[in-house]
């Protein structure tokens, strides 16, 4: 064991940086190509269908066969779009997603980046993922697209505020901003995770979420039955694979974040011995794929939301709860004698 | 007020929604795989046109046009000719693929159940002519399928 260790700290730094980036972003886009399949299936379940099932054993590998379509489409730029912008937009979706990855603490020690401010960092970058689609539907030059875009824009800034909000609250809680000392805040147990005292909150969190990866009932931006597809009409083959990726990766980092921030992170329910057989990774990624299981669970049950009614409630709803709630961590903390509960 | 202000906060109605989208997700799914699985199909199941013989091999039709009289679509042409024995028969027996629309109304015209439609439904043709199918080609499909198409008849017969 030694040996390799000594071999892996011979590296030069920039190729140590390399495999660990590809460390996780491997995996990662494996689990998205596997989430489109998910979806699939489970939305046909939902539907008392069966999904894809030809491709492979059980239809096992459709999202191969599908990237390998994609690959090979050809990548269509429309005449009067912006050459420039048009495919450097897909990027601009992708990066945020990818890079927020970063300081995702997988289990106590497993993580690559154990910044600071850590949650600060993936705010910012879950903001920039909004750039992508502005500028793809700019870029475009089309009507739907623009549309798509704009709506895109506007539902993002205005659920960005209410779990930006949803975070403070954390915040409070934890009294940190790195999520590795978010998730140690809530270790002893299921009754110490934070969903419990911030209910309100890990509510508006998690839709907020849903309306920030623009997936239905919030999917106003690509809109299938009013617009088409919005922002991303106008592309094909590897861009528009590109915005999928986007779409997915934000997804799966949505449900992890949830888990980090109010389902305890990679702790087990109890800290006693049949839970504890079971590896931490493991718990992080069981949860997380149980939040990534309601994404789909939403959109096979919900109607897309009207316009107007979005607008109102991430304005008149969720920001006053978030706010109130906050106001009660704040109260409860210094107040009352369950206050340890609240950090 | 105060069950306004739970089916308000707690979102009751959205958990029975995904409750129902959840129960469903456990039951036995419709699918039918097709290539391996087939639903079942009526004897009355207008697929494919054919042209039928009698057992001693003679051809049925007699030419007496009025499958092409009663076709709604004008998919059948049809030239006939006296053949050296006598009888009257067909030199030509065109359907248009294209045009019909398989009402069925060609084998219930015929008095002689020479034209039919089977139950075959995959089926292509890759050119435009191809589309329309000729007096050998429909002779063919009868002569082939002669069994299936015999046994339909036999099973829908107690209704006609």
């Amino acid at each position: 064991m030694d040996w390799v260790l000594n071999l892996w700290f011979e590296l030069p730094v920039l190729v140590q940086i390399g495999v660990k980036i590809v460390a996780i972003v491997a995996p990662l886009m494996v689990a998205v190509a596997y989430y489109t399949l998910a979806e699939r299936k489970v939305i046909a379940y939902m539907h008392v269908r069966v999904g894809p099932n030809r491709v492979g054993p059980k239809g096992l590998l459709q999202p191969i066969a599908d990237a390998v379509k994609l690959m090979f489409k050809e990548m269509i730029v429309p005449t009067h779009a912006d050459r420039y912008l048009f495919i450097i937009a897909p990027v601009l979706a992708l990066a945020p997603a990818l890079g927020a990855w970063a300081v995702m603490p997988f289990t106590d020690t497993l993580v690559l980046a154990d910044v600071n401010a850590s949650l600060l960092y993936v705010l910012a970058l879950t903001s920039m993922g909004v750039y992508g689609v502005v500028v793809a539907g700019w870029a475009s030059n089309s009507k739907y697209a623009f549309l798509g875009a704009m709506r895109s824009a506007a539902q993002i800034v205005a659920y960005e505020i209410a779990m930006g909000f949803a975070l403070v609250g954390v915040l409070m809680a934890a009294g940190s901003l790195n999520l590795r000392e978010i998730v140690l805040a809530q270790s002893g147990g299921l009754h110490q995770w934070f969903f419990i005292p911030l209910f309100p909150l890990f509510l508006v969190y998690l839709i907020s979420g849903v309306a920030e990866t623009n997936r239905s009932p919030f999917d106003v931006a690509e809109g299938e039955s009013e617009i088409v597809a919005g922002f991303h009409v106008d592309y094909s083959g590897m861009g528009f694979a590109v915005f999928f990726l986007a779409e997915y990766a934000n997804m799966l980092l949505i449900s992890g974040l949830t888990v980090l921030l109010f389902l305890g992170g990679w702790h087990p329910p109890a800290p006693v011995a049949p839970f504890t057989w079971i590896p931490d990774l493991f718990w992080f990624l069981g949860k997380l794929a149980v939040i990534a299981f309601l994404f789909l669970w939403f959109r096979a049950t919900f109607p897309r939301y009207r316009y107007d009614q979005i607008m109102r409630l991430g304005w008149k709803v969720f920001i006053p709860v978030t706010l109130v709630w906050i106001t009660v961590i704040g109260v409860a903390k210094f107040f009352t004698p369950i206050g340890h509960w609240f950090g | 007020m105060f069950k306004r202000f739970f089916n308000t906060w707690l979102l009751p109605e959205l958990a029975r929604g995904l409750g129902v989208t959840g129960k469903y997700f456990f039951r036995k799914k419709f699918t039918v795989q097709y290539p391996e699985e087939r639903a079942p199909r009526s004897p009355r199941f207008r697929g494919l046109h054919a042209l039928r013989r009698y057992p001693n091999g003679e051809e049925r039709c007699i030419a007496c046009k009025l499958c092409e009289a009663v076709c709604p679509a004008l998919a059948i042409t049809i030239e006939s000719q006296e053949r050296q024995d006598g009888t009257r028969r067909t030199t030509r027996y065109d359907i248009d693929l294209f045009k019909c629309i398989y009402c069925g109304y060609c084998e219930e015209a015929c008095p002689v159940d020479s034209i039919v439609l089977t139950d075959l439904h995959e089926y292509h043709f890759e050119t435009g002519a191809a589309g329309t199918i000729s007096k050998e080609d429909l002779l063919q499909i009868g002569q082939k399928h002669e069994q299936a198409i015999a046994r339909a008849r036999a099973a829908d017969s107690t209704y006609r």
